[in-house]
């Protein structure tokens, strides 16, 4: 290694090591923490404080609130995302070609995905309020959303849908506006009718930025804990409960950080799964490009 | 393509208008009086009140809690920008001793979700006795903030040309210097997105501020507002009047700063 090379790399340690650090203690070491925490019984009000083993991955295993809860948030996980994606792609047809407006038309658009979670938890309260909610004025009816057991899940569906679109919408009408009209004179040149251009062009070219954007919103959809925890509460009769809600309990209000952690290392395990799908698709394009 | 007609683009703008009405209804309920919150329809009310806005800054934890909220976003910011920085220009531009490993756990921590890490760091800021402040809610941030400020800003930096840190040297500027008046000029539009975004995810977030927070000493605003009190039956329009102080920064962003928004967001994934 020449001088040159070894200062460069303690200067490259310098300007690393500060944030490398931080991390550590912020996120890398919680991230490792916390898989220790699950195996122990760890009850900070009671100074509890042993090692358990297994113990709360077998409770888990036969546990039917945790099976409701990782029920409840695959369907969450799985209807909000493609409701999303449907939804974004169609919108983002429909806004390539604006002439007229286009920056209100992303403000308008931007802003349910800037919100807070609780505003938007507090937004949908209030809509579905069973008597003088828009939603009930509108339909002219007279529903409880919120505390009917079949309509609670599709509600909080809805609300995540709401706030989450936009960011698919945008990110498909960004891409859409880098495709050259040439591409689609070509293609009209050999004959290709709308749906068949919408087939053989747009669909692919979009493509990569739909996976992305999909994989990215279920990570997120898989984590996401405010907009549940304060519109329903996991109610009614914990049949809007999803894991991290489950995990929040236990952890800060039955107060047992053991077994709290363990529902939390089953989220990581969830998340970091598409996570590792997500890096592999990213880094296939970036082997591509 | 044929051009659209005009009537495709108003059509478009009003659907969007529509898609907005959740938000819009809850600013029409803040300035409604209360008598007519539960009289619908009509949908709209005969005339409009300060009340809400008069209960929430006077007599609610709100005002305090915007403050809060500022303070635990700006700062956030500037801690995540202050380590983030320095640590993206190494990444860009010098050989840093293991660099893969490093990007990929930068990114992998991105994902980390933060039910996962909350029991570690509610552990952490419990034993250095910071519950309860304004550092333990920025800390917390700090674990999301800190991997998309470096992740971003690396990619900003790594399309800067090598040949301008190579004149910068021969000018006899050190490396400091070079980051201070080469890349940080350079990608001062880029760092403006990322420390935009950085202070609304602070200014949102709400797991951790719920979890680190006891009082109105620290409590931010989505804390504040998940917690209004009610005391006889739910308060609908001092909590519409909330939630709307509570927009203010997002309302802002997505109006008036749309451009930095726009680009912060599509630089995480639309790089090609």
């Amino acid at each position: 290694m020449t001088r040159r090379e070894r200062e460069e790399r303690r200067a490259a340690v310098a300007f690393v090591a500060p944030a490398v650090v931080t991390l550590a203690a912020l996120t890398v070491g919680p991230a490792l923490w916390v898989f220790w925490l699950s195996l122990r019984e760890r009850l900070p009000v009671f100074g509890v404080d042993r090692f358990a083993g297994v113990a709360h991955y077998a409770f888990l295993a036969t546990d039917p609130r945790f099976w409701s809860a990782v029920r409840v948030t695959l369907v969450f996980t799985l209807t909000s995302v493609a409701l999303e994606l449907a939804l974004g792609l169609a919108l983002a047809l429909a806004m390539r070609g604006q002439r007229v407006g286009r920056r209100a038309a992303l403000a308008l658009l931007l802003l349910a995905w800037a919100l807070p979670g609780v505003v938007t938890a507090k937004l949908f309260e209030w809509l579905y309020h069973p008597a003088a909610g828009l939603v009930n004025v509108v339909l002219r009816s007279q529903v409880n959303w919120l505390g009917d057991p079949s309509l609670a899940l599709p509600a909080l569906v809805l609300a995540d849908v709401w706030r989450t679109m936009p960011f698919v919408a945008l990110f498909c009408y960004a891409r859409l506006l880098t495709i050259p009209a040439a591409v689609y004179e070509a293609a009209a040149v050999d004959g290709a009718g709308r749906t068949a251009a919408f087939r053989y062009v747009t669909l692919p070219l979009l493509a990569p930025v739909l996976i992305v954007t999909l994989l990215f919103r279920t990570l997120d959809a898989l984590r996401a804990f405010d907009l549940m925890f304060v519109l329903t509460g996991g109610g009614p009769a914990g049949l809007t409960e999803t894991l991290t809600v489950y995990a929040y309990r236990s952890l800060f209000q039955t107060l047992r950080f053991g077994f709290g952690s363990a529902i939390g290392v089953v989220v990581f395990v969830l998340v970091m799964i598409v996570a590792a799908a997500y890096l592999a698709v990213l880094r296939r394009r970036e082997a591509a490009a | 393509m044929s051009r659209r007609p005009l009537v495709a683009d108003v059509a478009l703008l009003a659907f969007l208008v529509l898609y907005a009405v959740p938000f819009l209804w809850q600013l029409l309920t803040s300035f409604k009086p209360e008598s007519e919150l539960l009289r619908v329809p009509p949908l709209l009310p005969r005339a409009l009140t300060l009340a809400h806005y008069e209960v929430v800054f006077a007599q609610s934890s709100v005002p305090r809690a915007l403050v809060n909220s500022l303070g635990v976003g700006v700062l956030t910011t500037a801690l995540a920008c202050a380590l983030g920085v320095p640590a993206a220009y190494a990444m860009a531009t010098l050989r840093v001793p293991g660099a893969r490993a490093l990007m990929l756990g930068i990114v992998a921590s991105t994902a980390f979700p933060q039910i996962a890490t909350v029991s570690p760091l509610y552990l952490v800021m419990r034993a250095l006795g910071l519950r309860d402040t304004w550092a333990a809610v920025v800390l917390a941030d700090a674990s999301f903030a800190l991997p998309f400020v470096i992740w971003l800003m690396t990619r900003f930096m790594r399309e800067i040309p090598r040949a301008l840190s190579e004149a910068a040297a021969l000018d006899g500027a050190g490396r400091l210097r070079t980051l201070l008046a080469v890349h940080l000029p350079l990608t001062a539009p880029g760092l403006a997105s990322v420390a935009l975004l950085t202070f609304l995810f602070a200014w949102n977030e709400f797991l951790f501020a719920f979890t680190f927070t006891a009082t109105e000493a620290s409590r931010t605003v989505p804390v504040a507002l998940a917690l209004f009190p009610g005391v006889f039956e739910v308060p609908w329009g001092d909590i519409a009047a909330a939630s709307i102080l509570a927009s203010i920064p997002p309302v802002l962003i997505v109006v008036g700063l749309q451009r930095w928004l726009v680009r912060g967001l599509l630089a995480g994934a639309l790089t090609e």
